[in-house]
């Protein structure tokens, strides 16, 4: 079976790539274009581990077809630092030790970034809803909903 | 060796201190490698045949449409792995048998459960590999299957093992049936002790199978050379571990293996065994190609293991004062596919906290057709609990007591003689019920529908072989190099008690994980024993460093290293004979260390043993809707006795994480089967985890009893968080019901019965 060739945006990259038909996004990001930062857990939408923004909406990449893809511009969480300036929530996860083994953390860092660009200033409450689709199994969300809390609460500082 | 250690009484410099973790810049931006996250040129996709049925047995495997596809490279069945013979080794924490890992691995004769492998195939791409896989043909012999425990002990029931007698059983049974194992544990004369009781409660709970839950699926990469030599990059608690598994079932020499660690993406006691690792090796050498295996996550549920679903039935008595008298437990624990439940630790562990003059366990182990259990945090231990701590709050209710008033007097002390047998040593369960009486938790208000749960819970916690090296470097930096899986901040951990030893800044100390050619052999990380264990290996090569630093100096004064005292990482001469000796700092010996003898470092290898028993507390608040049977986790608070926090981020990290682990079980948790015995949850969408809008905040208190086996009065902290929430938050819906709950998990719909059932009553 032919591949596709498909021409994107990565992360502020032009790349292009072949895939086959029925391969993700996430299949694409990891195994093509070797971004392995994106994580996969279940496959299916609901870990949020491969949470990945697809021309700026938060989207799980394994929902996604690579296909998909062309034309689009995707943010993965290696596009999330500046070079090596890590961005305040990446800084705030390590201040407030909110990971354990880290395995959810790319989604996390990149779903809570996406709410603080829609909402500067989110409730506890709605900081919880907002991530209920990223699964952690480590840190009972404790620690990950202050870092968000106290990440928001430096950007509008900084702002 | 090293068993005999001090307190340090002295002031900590990073000991207490909540620095960012050594491996925290990977983590957060994606550059941190775990199980999946290798590629090798050359690399081919590997996928795992499993069984369509709970029972079955294997009349043909013909794996000639698969082999024939293009692009398939090799497949293979159990055929190409020995058939080892039933041997027990008891050198890790839990006896194995590798004849039933080996099948557990990859069926031989018969399947027995959904899920089970059958054969695996690799190819040069992902999608034919799953092609060929469907292409394999197996003649099945369906057979009766059986799920639950106390029907797979029933004499008519299915019999998965046609040669399993029933251990600890005298005189021993002469048929084969599915109870593995009977254990128990007796203290004192229990008829004696309930003929004293002026009250007794007897109940029988039951909870379900559920599964660790780790969010990354099982993943390895083999490759295996012309020269037998392979290797593996794979994400385990242990490479150690990984290395002996796979080379006992597929028949080579351990050294003929090196396993590199990859980051664990969670564990929780789920990745104590192998699963793909031997598949991968088996296939790499058949393809002579590297081999890439990753785990669906409906492989993981259907085919990793969960911990045991249980039958647990508990009577304790006591006085009108509240004093327990006598208490008694029976544990029926599903063992999945092949012996090995937790029941015997569930026999150990239940009583524990207390102080009970007459007591008595006896243990089930029982197989039935659902995977094989693997360790899940303080195994064995939460389902004990949640039946020992739900009658402690009935007995409460009875002799019209405070719940926590009854536990204070009752409490396990120094001293206390425990049913399994030791009497404790110092331990901190009263100071973590102290602390939970002076909590503003425990006397805040409550609404209508609402309800307050407290209990407790226990773990041992476990030493172990460990291993760590220290290197100091050129310009006066270090590496730590351990042998354990980083799983939750270990790294950290090292890191700071190498630099409060050494004396050196934190930064300049460089923590590593070692694979298991770069350094000695580690047990893996599991029984909440690295910061303890590993972290006491760490230590004592951090003194041999000191002890060859301060030898060094000696070298460069010219004195006898006697005459050399050690503190804030430098070298001081305690000679007063007026020779002028400045200070010689670690950077300038390490410097010099070419001119006193070579390169500075310090390796040990112990068997770490003093670990200090753990014992946590817990406050749960829930609010229960009567209309719907939801329950609403409102409040939350772990106490825990630590004994020293070494990174406290982390710790408290550990009560979070169990705690809602815990409160996950308790609510939503567990497997669903069908009348064919498979399983219909195989997904996060069904296999309902804990999100973070199903929670509040977990409040947690440190309690700091020294362990005085550790020279920092380190405990193990992983595993105790996840014993009390089960029959804390249990506890709290039964107050805020007004009805007792003996079933796990209470998800609405059971509830929402329960509440019906009362009313109408």
């Amino acid at each position: 079976m032919a591949k596709h060739h498909v021409s994107t945006t990565v992360n502020g990259d032009q790349v292009e790539f072949l895939c086959e038909t029925q391969q993700t996004l996430l299949d694409v990001l990891r195994d093509e274009l070797e971004l392995t930062g994106t994580k996969e857990g279940c496959g299916t939408g609901d870990c949020g581990a491969c949470s990945v923004m697809l021309d700026g909406r938060l989207v799980c990449a394994c929902l996604v077809l690579g296909v998909e893809a062309e034309g689009h511009s995707i943010t993965t969480i290696e596009g999330v630092a500046k070079g090596n300036d890590l961005h305040p929530i990446q800084q705030q996860f390590l201040d407030d030790a909110a990971l354990q083994c880290g395995i959810c953390t790319p989604g996390f860092i990149v779903a809570a970034k996406a709410l603080l660009e829609q909402n500067p200033d989110p409730t506890e409450t709605e900081v919880r809803f907002w991530l209920a689709g990223n699964l952690c199994r480590c840190t009972g969300y404790d620690k990950i909903i202050r870092a968000v809390m106290n990440a928001a609460a430096k950007m509008r500082e900084e702002a | 060796m090293g068993n005999e250690p001090k307190i340090f009484s002295k002031n900590f410099k990073w000991v207490g201190t909540r620095p960012v973790r050594p491996d925290g810049v990977d983590k957060v931006t994606g550059r941190a490698a775990f199980g999946a996250d290798y590629q090798l040129p050359g690399m081919l996709a590997g996928a795992v045949l499993r069984s369509p049925h709970a029972h079955a047995r294997i009349k043909s495997i013909d794996v000639s449409a698969a082999r024939a596809l293009r692009g398939v490279l090799a497949v293979v069945t159990a055929a190409d792995f020995p058939d080892l013979p039933s041997e027990v080794s008891t050198g890790g924490e839990a006896p194995i048998n590798f004849r039933h890992v080996s099948l557990n691995v990859i069926a031989r004769d018969k399947v027995l459960y959904e899920g089970h492998a059958v054969a695996a195939v690799a190819a040069t791409s992902a999608s034919i590999a799953a092609e060929a896989a469907a292409l394999i043909k197996v003649d099945y012999e369906v057979l009766p299957h059986v799920i639950d425990v106390l029907e797979a002990m029933r004499p008519d029931a299915p019999v998965l093992h046609a040669d399993l007698i029933t251990n600890g059983v005298e005189p021993a049974p002469t048929k084969a049936s599915n109870i593995a194992a009977r254990t128990g544990f007796t203290l004192g004369d229990t008829a004696k002790g309930f003929a004293d009781a002026d009250v007794i409660v007897e109940r029988e709970f039951t909870t379900a199978a559920v599964h660790q839950g780790y969010i990354e699926p099982h993943a390895v990469i083999a490759t295996m050379g012309a020269d037998g030599m392979a290797t593996i990059w794979c994400s385990s608690q242990g490479q150690f571990m990984v290395r002996e598994f796979t080379a006992k079932l597929l028949g080579m020499e351990i050294s003929s293996i090196r396993v590199i660690p990859a980051e664990i993406g969670g564990g929780f006691g789920g990745k104590t065994t192998v699963y793909l690792e031997p598949l991968a090796v088996a296939l790499a050498n058949k393809s002579g190609r590297p081999v890439k295996l990753v785990m669906s996550r409906v492989e993981v549920f259907k085919a990793t293991g969960p911990t045991s679903g249980t039958h647990v039935k508990v009577k304790i008595g006591a006085r009108r004062d509240g004093k327990l008298v006598a208490g008694e437990m029976v544990l029926k624990y599903q063992a999945g596919a092949f012996p090995g439940s937790p029941a015997t630790l569930g026999g150990m562990t239940g009583f524990a906290p207390y102080d009970i003059e007459h007591a008595s366990a006896e243990c089930w182990d029982v197989v039935s057709n659902r995977p094989k259990c693997a360790a899940y945090r303080a195994p064995g231990a939460p389902m004990a609990a949640f039946g020992v701590e739900s009658v402690l709050d009935e007995l409460a209710q009875k002799l019209d007591l405070c719940p926590l008033e009854l536990r204070l007097k009752n409490a396990a002390k120094a001293g206390t003689r425990a049913l399994y047998g030791p009497k404790f040593p110092e331990i901190g369960y009263v100071e973590t019920l102290l602390a939970a009486k002076a909590h503003p938790h425990w006397s805040a208000p409550l609404g209508p529908n609402q309800g307050r749960g407290i209990a407790s819970g226990f773990w041992f916690n476990i030493g172990g072989p460990s291993s760590a090296a220290i290197h100091i470097n050129e310009d006066g930096t270090a590496e730590v190099v351990t042998g354990n899986p980083d799983i939750g901040g270990s790294r950290a951990s090292m890191a700071m008690m190498a630099a409060e030893v050494l004396g050196i800044d934190l930064a300049k100390v460089k923590p590593m994980i070692g694979d298991t050619g770069q350094i000695a052999y580690s047990f893996l990380t599991g029984g909440s024993r690295v910061t303890f264990a590993t972290g006491k290996a760490v230590i004592e090569a951090a003194e041999a460093t000191v002890t060859e630093l301060k030898k060094r100096a000696a070298k460069l004064w010219k004195i006898e290293a006697e005459h050399v005292e050690w503190r804030d990482g430098q070298a001081w001469c305690t000679l007063a004979d007026g020779t002028d000796r400045a200070p010689l700092s670690l950077a300038k010996i390490a410097h010099s260390a070419g001119k006193t003898g070579g390169p500075i470092s310090g390796a040990v290898s112990i068997n770490a043993t003093g670990a200090g028993a753990g014992f946590g507390t817990h406050l749960c608040d829930v609010e229960v809707d009567p209309e719907t049977g939801a329950v609403k986790v409102l409040r939350y608070t772990a106490i825990q006795d630590v004994g020293r926090a070494i990174h406290p981020a982390y710790v408290e990290g550990q009560l979070q994480g169990g705690a809602v682990q815990g409160i996950g079980w308790a609510l939503n948790e567990e497997y669903i089967y069908d009348d064919k015995g498979r399983l219909q949850n195989a997904g996060f969408l069904d296999y309902r985890m804990p999100v973070a809008s199903d929670l509040p905040m977990i409040d947690t208190v440190l309690v700091e009893v020294p362990n005085p086996g550790h020279p920092f009065g380190v405990r193990g902290v992983g595993e105790v968080p996840i014993v009390p929430p089960l029959a804390a938050v249990a506890n709290a819906v039964s107050r805020a019901a007004g009805l007792r709950i003996d079933a796990l998990p209470i998800s609405p719909p059971r509830l929402l019965k329960a509440i019906d059932g009362a009313r109408q009553a």
